[in-house]
């Protein structure tokens, strides 16, 4: 309990993926212009990690993994192809069920939807979860069963959240400063997510 | 051969490199170019990773791409980038083994690099073979420019090497100097890539005034 609650809030202020990891930048750039979609997006990239990091972890620990299918045969260089396999069904089904159950978000997320698919938010947390299965499992980050993937999945995508929010939030005040020409826009955006950055590295210290 | 270079396709190679880079002007592919800089060599395997599989993926899309049902183009791109990194990522891990474990899962991550399928949507499905080849080509490798540049000030800066060679000299530090540790972290990148993008725009907005 004491490590799924440690791997939750890490991935979320030390590991994020935004700040540390720099991981769904380009989606990141282009939506947070204000709060109220960023927030869309977030929660929608929240669900999508929920779901996928999870499968991911069942796949490559019983069907890729060293010995799993056929004795001695290790498959796990087939993991690109079936993890984005993956991410691109889900996507597409999560899009369906929202598209039938809850039309107003649907139309609210628009073009973003379908373009989580390609998000390296999502290839990146299976991409790392597939790395942590292996590390040392005193280590922090280590993820041994559904359980702690659940928690690193939500953790990446709340994290992911917290980013594209306060970077809204920053930008629709920043409509009303006198930024240098050439700076404007995406210059004088990537600046203020360095600066985000170098405050979020207080908490690499963060214990419990 | 002279038909293979004709004006057009020269544009298309050479355009990337200033006027319509991927990462400045286009803002694709921003993820990984942040995340492998800390040092030159990783910027430099990174950036011709991702020339060869942009450049390669936009041969085979346009090899195919009056066969491909329109409404799983997405996938079918993917499945084709993800066997070519996949391919890409092994003989990383064969031939340059230090290096891929540097890179780590920014290698996989080239799948969804924005580039790719940024050039595969916008140009390899409705062009011929070989401007597609050009133009994954020229993206690939303005891409790995930014990545060079970024990485070289980084590790100049940060570490005061460049290629793992010491370039700042030992009389430098013993009259003072000290390496900028900061430049190693990740928040730097994203401010000098910021930096990058201002400098670039202040002298294209000189050149159109002229």
């Amino acid at each position: 309990m004491e490590h799924l609650i440690s791997l939750f809030f890490r991935s979320i202020f030390v590991d994020n993926m935004i700040f540390a990891f720099f991981l769904g930048m380009c989606s990141f750039l282009a939506v947070s212009k204000n709060v109220k979609t960023s927030l869309g997006l977030g929660l929608a990239v929240t669900f999508v990690l929920l779901v996928t990091v999870p499968v991911d972890y069942l796949l490559q620990v019983y069907v890729l993994g060293p010995d799993c299918l056929i004795e001695g045969v290790d498959l796990s260089y087939l993991s690109f192809i079936l993890f984005i396999a993956v991410i691109a069904g889900m996507t597409q089904l999560v899009e369906m069920a929202v598209e039938k159950y809850s039309p107003s978000l649907y139309a609210a997320l628009g073009i973003f939807l379908p373009l989580i698919a390609v998000n390296c938010a999502i290839m990146g947390a299976s991409l790392f979860m597939q790395q942590r299965i292996n590390l040392d499992p005193s280590n922090t980050q280590y993820i041994g069963n559904v359980w702690d993937a659940i928690a690193y999945a939500v953790g990446s995508g709340l994290g992911w959240t917290l980013a594209i929010v306060s970077m809204g939030a920053i930008r629709e005040k920043m409509q009303y400063s006198d930024v240098p020409k050439p700076l404007q826009g995406l210059g004088i955006t990537f600046i203020t997510v360095g600066l985000m950055a170098m405050a979020m590295m207080c908490f690499s210290g963060l214990k419990f | 051969m002279s038909k293979l270079f004709s004006k057009e396709n020269k544009e298309v190679l050479v355009n990337p490199f200033n006027l319509d880079n991927p990462v400045l002007v286009q803002v694709l592919g921003i993820c990984s170019s942040l995340a492998v800089t800390s040092q030159l060599k990783p910027a430099i395997v990174m950036g011709l990773a991702v020339a060869v599989i942009t450049a390669f993926s936009n041969v085979i899309i346009s090899l195919i791409r009056k066969t491909i049902p329109n409404r799983i183009r997405i996938i079918v791109q993917l499945v084709v980038v993800a066997a070519l990194v996949t391919i890409v990522s092994q003989i990383l891990k064969a031939f340059a083994y230090d290096v891929s474990v540097q890179l780590s899962v920014y290698v996989g991550l080239i799948i969804t690099n924005c580039i790719l399928m940024g050039r595969l949507e916008a140009f390899a499905m409705m062009n011929k073979p070989w401007p597609s080849f050009l133009d994954g080509l020229g993206n690939g490798l303005g891409y790995a420019l930014i990545l060079v540049v970024v990485g070289a000030v980084r590790e100049l800066l940060g570490r005061g090497t460049l290629l793992g060679l010491t370039i700042i000299p030992q009389s430098a530090y013993d009259a003072g100097y000290i390496n900028n540790g900061m430049m190693t972290m990740p928040a730097m990148a994203l401010i000098l890539v910021g930096c990058v993008i201002w400098i670039h725009r202040a002298y294209f907005y000189k050149e159109k005034e002229n």
